[in-house]
């Protein structure tokens, strides 16, 4: 009898104590497509996250994470869903980290992590729509939904004073979705929208919309598109003809590449990214900096994503989807001591220890609602041929 | 003063966008009509013709620029339309003595020409981004407007303003020279007359003892240097990306139907045709209607028959009706 009681309580320890293992992460991004300047940083800064875990040696006994690659697309759902497919049943992945583009997101989520049990979180899709997905309780997100980009192009409108304003958008998702968005909080806030047209990306001539927005008028255009594309043409049209001087510029818009193609006539107009002017994204960029990365957009994002992962394995003691999906909120919430980039062993050990923690990262990450990011935004003004900061809200 | 005001608002979104852009489509549609009068088939090639001199034109402008070379106010790409059209020459030469000659001889249909311009049109486009790739290129360069908006309305004071771009200037002057040179050629010199011979019936021309070899590559030559003054201008109008002028091939055939193929009258007729209606369709008449209506009648909507999303179903709704009461097109050229 002794004997039996010891040889259980010797199953049980082993069990509870787990045995290293090597964890997989799949970093689904679309690492062909429209945003493949985006991605390589996005991936390595999620791959610095998980070389850190693996170099503390304090994951869940001393285990090893690393990350297998799958490519999304950004925009081919049936590309994105056989590659998470492999990911999941052929590789065996314990989570993703993706995907990046709002449509091959929600494919994924749909048919493979749902089928499959697998946690996602994604570090930049951004649809409103994502919000209320099925998703089992599997999907989070550290990019903010454009629902609240809306309400913060809102408030910089007000702020400023506008009365009224035209809105176009490219006519996908992202800027019907954002258009959207922005519509219906300014109008909410008290302030007119005289027009809210789309337009076609990829087109040389934008001067019938120009001419559709100039006529409906209002005191700034807002451009929700992408700034290589038709954002850049109806700006170019709308400047030669006079309809507008000052542009609303959302984060499709934001890059340097605008400023320097349009010139000074673009001075003043103003925009929102996200991003945080915490200790978090200091701390980042120079980690990053030092591993080699570039950071770009969404590359602080990425590196949150696969830390929430592997600090919430951490908490539930077990390094599958099933066991640590309802702590991933936990980690990334107060109350608990701030975690900040860089301190991810600390954050192992004291989670090991049994206390809470908050994972702040580098982007002030604060989970609400169905799991995504309340979202902190950077106030753009363009001064002088360049994107500036003004504030951060 | 309000009639005034609303006539430069119209000038200013509608009637000086609409004549630049009918300029482009009429140079476009003159070489689809020179070639379906004189090969007798629709070349599909002919908008990755435009962005393959475009491209030769963009090429040879960096060049200049890098050796300090400019025109002052005017764009540096002018001086480099020559060594352009020469380039674009030379590659429908070759291609019309590699593709197009074999089925000359063949004295195949009219079809499989065109299935042939196709297979040509997919080569060009590989080629163009194989050579220059397929970003967005902005080649304008010394001044962007004969005058703004704003000194428009402090000059007049007037509450509206207008801009005159120098690349709108450039394509209506430039387009204006082109059509009159191309109609003295065909009206007033031998070879001209011999094209449109060739062009009215093959065999009368043939019998007099017009060389078909000759008559052939003179079309190609005019199409190249039609073709390449086209896409320069829509390129610095607009902006140079090798995908546009695949789109632009469209409203171009609209435009060549429109005003009858094969005919060059109806070709420039045609191509402002469906650039006007595109603008004037789509344009929303709030403010101009505004400035004409007393005020009690003043307009709540915007007054826009169209949005811009159906631009392009308005010049194919034209194209349809003009097929179906008059195949000929408004000019009487060859029915399709």
């Amino acid at each position: 009898m002794k004997k039996l009681v010891l040889a259980l309580a010797a199953t049980t320890m082993m069990s509870t104590a787990a045995f290293a293992e090597d964890i997989k992460i799949g970093t689904i991004l679309g690492y062909t497509g429209p945003i493949e300047s985006l991605t390589g940083p996005m991936a390595e800064s999620a791959e610095l996250a998980m070389k850190e875990v693996t170099d503390s040696g304090k994951l869940l006994g001393g285990s090893t994470v690393t990350s297998v690659r799958g490519d999304s697309t950004c925009v081919d759902a049936a590309a994105a869903t056989a590659a998470a497919e492999r990911l999941v049943t052929s590789d065996k992945v314990n989570a993703i980290m993706g995907a990046d583009c709002s449509g091959v997101t929600g494919a994924i989520l749909q048919n493979v992590a749902r089928a499959n049990g697998i946690v996602m979180v994604s570090p930049s899709a951004t649809s409103p729509g994502l919000s209320t997905a099925e998703d089992d309780g599997l999907f989070f997100r550290t990019a903010p939904s454009d629902a609240r980009q809306g309400a913060v192009i809102s408030d910089i409108l007000n702020d400023k004073g506008v009365k009224s304003v035209a809105i176009t958008y490219t006519n996908n998702d992202y800027g019907k979705g954002l258009a959207e968005s922005i519509q219906s909080n300014y109008e909410a806030s008290g302030g007119k929208v005289t027009i809210s047209a789309a337009h076609e990306d990829g087109k040389g001539d934008y001067s019938a919309e120009v001419g559709a927005l100039a006529q409906a008028g209002g005191e700034v255009l807002i451009v929700a598109g992408y700034l290589d594309q038709g954002g850049k043409g109806v700006i170019q049209a709308s400047l030669d003809t006079g309809a507008f001087d000052t542009f609303v510029l959302p984060d499709g818009m934001i890059g340097d590449s605008l400023p320097k193609a349009i010139g000074s006539a673009l001075d003043g107009s103003y925009g929102t990214v996200p991003g945080t002017d915490s200790k978090g994204a200091e701390v980042f960029d120079a980690n990053a900096k030092a591993a080699g990365i570039k950071p770009d957009a969404f590359s602080a994002e990425s590196y949150d994503a696969a830390a929430l992962i592997m600090l919430a394995m951490q908490a539930a003691g077990s390094s599958k989807s099933a066991d640590f999906k309802s702590k991933i909120m936990d980690v990334a919430n107060a109350p608990g001591e701030q975690i900040l980039p860089g301190e991810l062993g600390k954050a192992l050990e004291l989670i090991a220890a049994g206390k809470d923690i908050d994972y702040v990262g580098a982007t002030a990450v604060e989970l609400i609602g169905p799991g995504e990011s309340a979202g902190n935004y950077r106030e753009i003004l363009v001064k002088g041929g360049e994107n500036t900061t003004a504030k951060f809200r | 003063m309000d009639i005034l005001n609303a006539f430069v608002l119209l000038f200013n979104f509608v009637v000086i966008p609409g004549l630049t852009y009918g300029c482009q489509l009429a140079l476009g549609a003159l070489g689809v009509t020179l070639i379906y009068g004189i090969l007798r088939f629709s070349n599909f090639a002919h908008g990755e013709t435009m962005a393959f001199g475009t491209m030769a034109v963009i090429l040879f402008t960096w060049l200049l620029q890098g050796w300090g070379v400019s025109l002052g106010p005017v764009p540096t790409a002018l001086l480099a339309l020559p060594v352009g059209i020469l380039c674009a020459i030379l590659l429908l030469l070759v291609s019309d003595k590699l593709v197009y000659k074999f089925y000359r001889k063949q004295k195949s249909t009219p079809v499989i020409y065109l299935i042939a311009s196709l297979g040509v049109m997919f080569f060009y486009n590989g080629l163009i981004r194989f050579v220059i790739g397929p970003d967005d290129r902005i080649f304008t360069d010394g001044e962007r407007f004969i005058f703004t908006a704003r000194q428009f309305k402090e000059a007049t004071g007037l509450e509206q303003g207008m801009s005159f771009k120098m690349t709108q200037g450039i394509t209506v002057f430039v387009t204006v020279i082109c059509v009159a040179a191309l109609f003295w050629f065909l009206t007033k010199t031998r070879t001209g007359k011999s094209m449109r011979a060739y062009s009215d019936n093959e065999d009368l021309a043939l019998l007099s003892g017009i060389n078909p070899d000759r008559v052939v590559m003179i079309a190609w030559i005019l199409t190249a240097a039609l073709a390449t003054i086209a896409g320069t201008l829509y390129g610095l109008d607009k902006s140079f990306k090798p995908f546009t002028y695949l789109q632009i091939l469209l409203p171009i055939f609209a435009a060549a139907i429109v005003g009858g193929l094969g005919s060059p009258l109806g070709a420039i007729a045609g191509g402002f045709v469906i650039a006007f209606s595109e603008v004037f369709v789509t344009f929303a008449y709030k403010r101009v209607l505004g400035y004409l209506l007393p005020e009690s009648l003043e307009p709540s909507g915007l007054v826009q028959l169209l949005s811009t999303d159906y631009k392009f179903a308005v010049s194919f709704a034209i194209l349809v009706i003009v097929l179906l009461v008059r195949p000929t097109g408004i000019f009487r050229g060859q029915s399709i």
